[in-house]
Formats: C-alpha cells, structure tokens, sequence
C-alpha cells in the first residue's frame, strides 16, 4: 500500500510554547482584519498559506509542566495579557529558596555538606532554620523571576492553541506523531507520519494505513527534547562543532489541591536543594484556587545508580518543609518530562534547507536561570519573523536564507546573549553538588567569565554501579541477594536499596501519596492509542542481555519498563509509557557505531498523559 | 433519483472520562469543577453512532453526514481537531452548554431546531442517529424527543447493529434485559437509531480526511449559533460521583481462573 501524499506550505512538528510562538505570530501576518489573503498558498492557489502543526499527544498541552517565567517574550506578543485570563495562571508574588536539610539520614552527603548541616542544626537559634530547611537570605538576581509570571503550560498552551485554531488559519492536529523527516537529498521535504493499524513491532496489521507524506516548502521542527523528528536531524547532521546534548534531566511534577489550612498566597514561588539527595532540586509554585503545581528534577550527573524519581518525589513531599503546607492536600494530576540540559551547548544545526529547529531541541533553555518556556516561544517568534519576511519576498526557504532571517534574528537577540553567559554555568556539576552550586553563582555573577571548569561526560560515564554506591553501607553478598529476590519479583532491585539504605517506606493514603502503579491513574489515565509501534526499542538485545542494572528499568517514569526476563532485554508497556523520554539518556549501553547513543532508541509515538492541568 | 442516506449525528463534547472529576456546586447549580480546563472528548455514545454512519455512508453511495454538536464553542473546535481526522462529516455547531446538568426537553428543542435548518436535508433518505444514553450525566431520553419533534414515528434504542437489507428495508440489533437481542425492522428512512456500542473499533486518525473535513469547519464554527439551553425547570437535590475503590497489585503470570476468583472475593468484601 503506498503512503498517501498531502501537499501543504508549512508541517510543524510539536506543539509547546515554541511551536505557540511560531503559530501566533505567524497567523497574525496570514491574513488581515478582514480575512483577507496576506500571505497566500503556493499549494492551493487562491487559499492562504497552509500552516498544519502535528502533535503526537492526544490534546494539546498534554504532559507538560508547571513553570515560573519571566514572560517577556510572551508578553511582547500579547502586550494587554494578564495572568488571570489564562487558567491557573498568576503573577509571581513572592520567592525563596531553601536548603532542605535531611530529617531522615537516609540521604548521600558529602563531608563538607555534612559539616555544613552539623553548623545549621547548631545555629538554629540565629539562622532563618525551621522545618529542616533554611532559608537562604539572598536570592541571586540571575535566578530572579521578579515581575514574571507562574502557570500551567498545559493551560498555557490551550489557551494559545484555541486562539490560534480560532483565527481559522492554522491547524493543529492531535493525536498524531511524526516519524521522520523527509529528505530529497539533503532538503527536508517534509514529515511522515507514524504508520497506523500496525503491529507492537510495526509490522503491517490487518488495518494498516501507512504514514502519510507532508510535503512542504519549510518544515518547521518544535518537538521537544526527545522528539523523533529532532533525533532523526540530530543523526543525520550530527551538531556543529563543539556542540554536544550530554546534560540531561527529568523533571518529575504533580498537580496538588493544597487543603485549606495552606497559608501560602497564590503567586507563592519555592525552590529547594539538598534534600532528598543534594543533587535533586525541587519546586513548588502555588497557582489560584488553592492548587500547586509542585515537584522534583533529577539530573544526569546525578550519579546515583538508585533514580526512582517518584520515590525521590515522595520522600520531597514529605519533608516536614513541604509536607507543612500539602499535607490534607489531594493529588489531582502528575507527570514527567525530560530536560535538555545542555543548553547552547546542545544547539543542533538551528536551519538547513526546508528546515528550522526552534525550542527546547533547539538548545535554547538557559540552564543558568533555569528558564525554557520564554526563551523557546521567543525563538518560535523569531523564526515565524524571518519566515513572513521571506514569504513576502518571495524567496525558498532554503539554508541561506533561514540563515539570514531566523539565525541571525537569534544572534542578535537577548535569548543568544543569555545564552552564552549561561553556557558553562553546570559545568560544576560533573564534579560534585559544592563545586556546581559554587561554579553557578560564580558563572551568574561574573556574566559568564567565569565558571569551575570540568569534562562533561556522557550519562552512563557518571553513573556509579550499584556495588560501589553501596560500598561500606551494604555488603556485596547482601546486594546479591537483594538482586536475586528482586530478579524473582520481576522488579527493579533499587527500591529494596532504598529501603536498605534507610529510605522509610511510602505511607500511601490513596490521596496524595498514591503508589506508582495508581498514579497512572491519576489526573487523566496513561494510555496509548491502539494501531501504532512501540515507540521504545532495544536495539541490540545482546547489549540489553548483558547490562546490570537496567537502569532505563530503573528511571522509568511510569514503571512502563520493566526488567527483561530471564536476563533478557527490558520489557516495554507502552500503556504506561508517559513519553518523558527518561530511558534514552539513561542507558548504560553505549552503542559502538555511535557512542553518544545508547541502545535504546526513541521512536514518534501515541499516548501517554492525559491531563492538562499540569 | 438520488440514492444513500442522509444521516444525522447528534452528539457533543464531555470531559474525558480518564479525568478525575469532582463534582462542585456553582452559582448556576451543579458544575465539575475546572470543567472547562478539563479536556473533551466526543461523547463515547455519539461517538460510536458516527463511527457507524461513516460506515453506512461508505456502503451506500451518495449518502451524507452531518454532526449536529451543542457545546461550548471554544472546547467544540478543539474537539473538532481529533473527531474530524476519523471520518467525513459536515459539523453543525450550536455554541451553548454542554455540562449534562441541562433539561433534555430544552436540549432535544435546541438540536431538532437546528436540524430542521439544515438546507438541502432529504428527510425521505434521514437517519437520525445518536447515543442511547450519554456520558454527561443526561436522562437517556433526548434522542427519543429529537425523533419526535422532527416527526420520525420510528425509534430504536440501545442498538448494536444496522442492516441495509436488499430491499432497503433497516434491520436493527436493539438490546434488552438478560444480555438478549430484540430483532426490528423498519421498511427504511425516516428512523432514529439511538446507539449503545456498535461493534466498529475507533476509526485511525486520517489527516486527509481532517484537512477535507476542517476546510468546511472552520467556517461552521465560526458561524455557530449560540443555543442558550434553559434550566430553570430543574432542581438537583444532590450530585455524586460513582464511588470509586481501586487496589493495585502487580501479578504476573496469573491463570484466568485465579484472577476471577480473586474479582469475586473482592466483590464479596
């Protein structure tokens, strides 16, 4: 059966806040007050411009996440907005930061943070300590969020998407995952979409309707930091010199009804570090009608083996710092995502002919403010800008010219800038908790010239294995037993660690400490549509057979992979599957024709969350 | 003479039922709370009567769909996004409340008015199909009352099957108590066929399919009518929720017969 073609003037792959910049500013210069043509299709004489977005999830702004952003990039597109016309949406009224000391004993300290929590406990009486968490009295200015604004990108991104599909001029498809690129040589050409009516392996079903062909002049790639379209450019182009997407993250987040004894104002925004291990960073930002969007991020240099990052959630909730103001709150919705962490240094070839890359898979989160959502809308902007201004001309959306108006408008804006003060700011990490916060502030005060320089490792070059994590805590005959009896259970071996190691069981209440298994359900369940591909594979089974621990097993977000059987390679529940990408920069199982991938690959499919109260 | 059926879907937008609802009451009566940040799906009933029009259609040559949807404006387009990739139809949107907390009488009213508006509607070749029932919370009479203010006498409920016979005449599979059938036929067009489940899976995702159908959409969305739906007749003593228990436990390799042993000792607790 041969793919059905569909020509169309721009395919947009993703829909997030840079596809949301791309589209408003685009539609704006589509047609006038009036409706009539400004820029019209070369696709369909006498018709606007064809502008069709595909999204893989099954609604938009599924899956996403709480933010607090400076908004100043969405501000210059909606000069009149306010906060309160969004939903869950609020201006920032108030900032801390907190280091969360350990109330359990259960976490990895080093010896000079042990000292420094021994001097805490000790000055308690003088310092701003409750709770077990100190408040930190000063607040950098480069981490400052002040005049911003905190929201729901779920909301966020309906509210954008159903302006966008009320102007009539573009079309955002959901449900519907990209492939691949097309190429004609080394032009994109267009998408492919996902087959459909296949097999879990993608073999033709007996309702096979293969993936159509887009064709279009310009394809626009916004799909994130795990997207296929992304991976597939990445793999084909590989990225400009220097240039590397080794700094990773996944961010772990749940929607909370807070109870009313909360006396936390609306608008309300709290980091937190050290706790539940030094390297896990926290947040909680309280939106209107007593709901918070709250949670963890566990980074790749953490170098833990154990990275159950819901169980790290819990343990977070539950600090007596965070627990005084959830606690009798009701879990409403929870998901996962992952973070490109590398920042400029994981910008990819932004254009090539028939193709730009804008957003979070574009390299443009400042990792040194932390921000993502501003500074990807703003590069969707700067794109729809150069992509009106050669419309109007009349010139191909070629490299040259993407080059001329996109990259350049980047260059020259505050998001490149930024960018590159920002650059090095983590690099402190791969050496430890003391020396990244130290290598921040020193990068964010210095504007960039200076920071503790280190080698950035790949992912699995980080991670310590079990025995030697555990080395003076547990003995190895011990982990061989815990191994085995987790091995029979058909479970990951690192929650009984946990356990060993002192982590206190969850006391679930079926409210808002839910287990694993039933926070799929939660908030809109987890599923995936029936009639495409298992999106995650195990490329080479050999590789899988032989890893100890499976760690891809271990960081799934929605316990969609579990340890393969009889020492095989991992099993895959893609109904569990929430897409947070999590599994493919935690394999441990470099590949030898590609170092810098792992075995597993990451492939365009449905489902995942259903909520977009996130 | 033109031949097929002329076929309209009732049928509009309710939460996604994977959502976790709470029930909440606003200043106009009972509401779900953050019901509009809640994302819609078609009402799983009238989705599965379009599913089985677009089948009908495919069979019978020259006939025509229509989806008469009564929603809020801005969730019906997002809506529109995923139900228009399936099949082909053409949308007649009334922009109003679709919260289930509506009479059914002024509903029925507002979706055969806007029926009876439909230009160039053969109501000789007019299948009028929707859901038995509805998952927003609404009486399971509304289709029976749309039938008979547009004057269609013959109405069948709760069906499973729809049979064009050689000589057009419709045979029906309409459920009734103890898992049975009750076999009906009618000798053809006018009919109201409110559906329970069909038998058609979920139709894939065609995005030629959803470019055809949204160029017509659009349009029709823009125009929507609003459709106020009264509800001054009504008073909810109380609203609830189905009460909810869920234990998870992972077992592997359990036979048939244990998990079924286990499910009727849960049941008996």
């Amino acid at each position: 059966m041969d793919n059905q073609i569909m020509e169309v003037d721009i395919a947009c792959v993703g829909f997030g806040p840079a596809m949301g910049g791309f589209l408003t500013t685009l539609s704006r210069a589509v047609a006038d007050e009036f409706g009539e043509t400004l820029l019209p299709s070369a696709v369909m004489p006498g018709m606007p411009m064809q502008i069709v977005c595909y999204e893989r999830a099954d609604d938009i702004g599924f899956g996403v996440s709480g933010v607090v952003t400076q908004a100043r990039a969405i501000r210059e597109s909606f000069p009149d907005l306010k906060p309160e016309e969004i939903p869950l949406a609020a201006p920032v009224r108030q900032e801390k930061v907190y280091y969360l000391l350990d109330p359990i004993g259960a976490s990895r300290r080093s010896s000079g943070l042990k000292i420094a929590d021994r001097l805490l406990k000790l000055g308690k009486r003088l310092l701003p300590v409750r709770d077990d968490a100190y408040e930190l009295p000063y607040i950098p200015p480069f981490l400052h969020k002040k005049d911003g604004m905190i929201m729901s990108v779920g909301q966020f991104a309906q509210w954008v998407g159903g302006q966008l599909m009320g102007t009539g001029l573009v079309q955002i498809w959901p449900g519907t995952p990209v492939a691949e690129p097309l190429f004609e040589g080394d032009r994109v050409i267009g998408v492919k979409l996902a087959d459909q009516g296949v097999e879990k392996d993608g073999t033709p079903g007996p309702n096979f309707l293969p993936g159509m062909h887009i064709h279009a002049a310009l394809t626009v790639v916004g799909d994130g930091p795990v997207g296929a379209v992304g991976q597939f450019l990445d793999r084909r182009f590989g990225f400009p010199e220097g240039n590397q997407q080794r700094e990773w993250a996944v961010g772990m987040k749940a929607v909370v009804e807070l109870p009313e004894s909360c006396t936390l104002p609306t608008g309300s925004v709290l980091h937190t570090i050290g706790y539940p291990e030094p390297e896990i960073f926290g947040f909680f930002y309280v939106l209107p009608n007593r709901m918070a969007s709250l949670g963890i991020f566990v980074p790749s240099w953490f170098d833990s083996p154990c990275r159950t990052s819901y169980r790290y959630l819990q343990h977070w909730m539950m600090h007596p710092a965070i627990w005084q103001h959830i606690e009798g709150g009701r879990l409403v919705s929870w998901g996962a995502k992952t973070l490109q962490e590398s920042g400029k240094r994981g910008e990819p070839f932004l254009v090539g002919d028939g193709y730009a890359r804008i957003g979070e898979g574009s390299g443009c989160t400042n990792v040194l403010t932390g921000s993502g959502v501003d500074e990807a809308w703003l590069s969707g902007v700067q794109l729809a800008e150069g992509v009106i201004e050669l419309a109007k001309a009349g010139q191909p959306f070629n490299r040259a010219n993407l080059e001329r108006v996109y990259v350049q408008r980047r260059r020259e804006s505050w998001l490149e800038k930024e960018a590159r003060i920002a650059k090095k700011a983590r690099d402190g990490f791969q050496r430890g908790f003391i020396p990244g916060v130290i290598g921040m502030g020193l990068t964010g005060f210095s504007r960039g010239h200076l920071h503790i320089p280190a080698q950035i490792r790949r992912p699995r070059e980080q991670i310590r294995s079990l025995e030697a994590f555990c080395a003076n805590r547990v003995s190895p005959e011990e982990l061989v037993t815990l191994r085995e009896e987790a091995r029979a259970k058909g479970v990951p071996v690192f929650d009984a660690v946990m356990d060993r190691l002192g982590w206190p069981k969850i006391p679930c209440d079926g409210k808002l400490l839910v287990s694993h298994q039933d926070v799929l359900l939660m908030g809109g369940k987890v599923q995936a549509a029936a009639g495409f591909a298992d999106h995650v594979a195990f490329l080479d089974p050999t590789l899988c057979r032989d890893c100890y621990p499976q760690l891809c097993a271990e960081i799934c977000s929605g316990q969609a992979i579990t340890p393969g059987e009889g020492g095989g390679p991992p099993q895959f529940d893609r109904d569990k599957c929430v897409h947070c990408g999590a599994c493919l920069w935690n394999c441990t199982r470099g590949r030898l024709d590609d170092p810098e991938r792992g075995n597993i690959d990451f492939r365009a499919g449905s489902g995942g969350l259903h909520s977009a109260e996130n | 003479m033109s031949t097929g059926f002329h076929i309209v879907v009732c049928g509009s937008l309710v939460p996604d039922p994977l959502q976790t609802l709470a029930p909440v009451q606003g200043p106009a009566g009972p509401a779900l709370k953050n019901e509009l940040m809640l994302p819609a799906v078609l009402d799983p009933f009238a989705a599965h009567s379009l599913y089985e029009a677009a089948n009908l259609a495919k069979k019978a040559p020259g006939s025509k769909i229509w989806l008469v949807s009564l929603g809020n404006k801005a969730k019906l387009q997002q809506l529109m996004m995923t139900v228009a990739q399936k099949v082909p139809f053409e949308l007649v949107p009334l922009d109003g409340p679709a919260s289930g907390f509506t009479d059914s009488f002024e509903v029925a009213a507002a979706l055969a008015g806007a029926i009876d508006k439909i230009p160039n509607l053969d109501r000789s070749r007019l299948l009028l199909f929707g859901g038995c029932a509805s998952a927003s919370r609404d009486a399971g009479v509304t289709m029976q009352m749309v039938g008979e203010r547009l004057g269609i006498l013959d109405q069948f409920l709760a069906v499973d099957e729809l049979k064009v016979e050689e000589n057009g005449s419709l045979r029906f599979l309409e459920r009734i108590e103890g898992g049975r059938y009750q076999v009906s036929v009618c000798s053809g067009p006018p009919a109201m066929v409110a559906w329970a489940t069909g038998n058609l899976p979920e139709p894939p995702n065609n995005p030629q399919i959803g470019m055809q159908n949204m160029r017509a959409i659009m349009p029709a969305l823009q125009k929507a009518q609003p459709a106020p739906v009264a509800t001054s007749g009504i008073t909810f003593a109380s609203v609830t929720l189905p009460a909810q228990q869920r234990q998870t436990r992972i077992v592997k390799d359990a036979s048939v017969e244990e998990i079924a042993k286990e499910i009727v000792a849960w049941i008996k607790e």
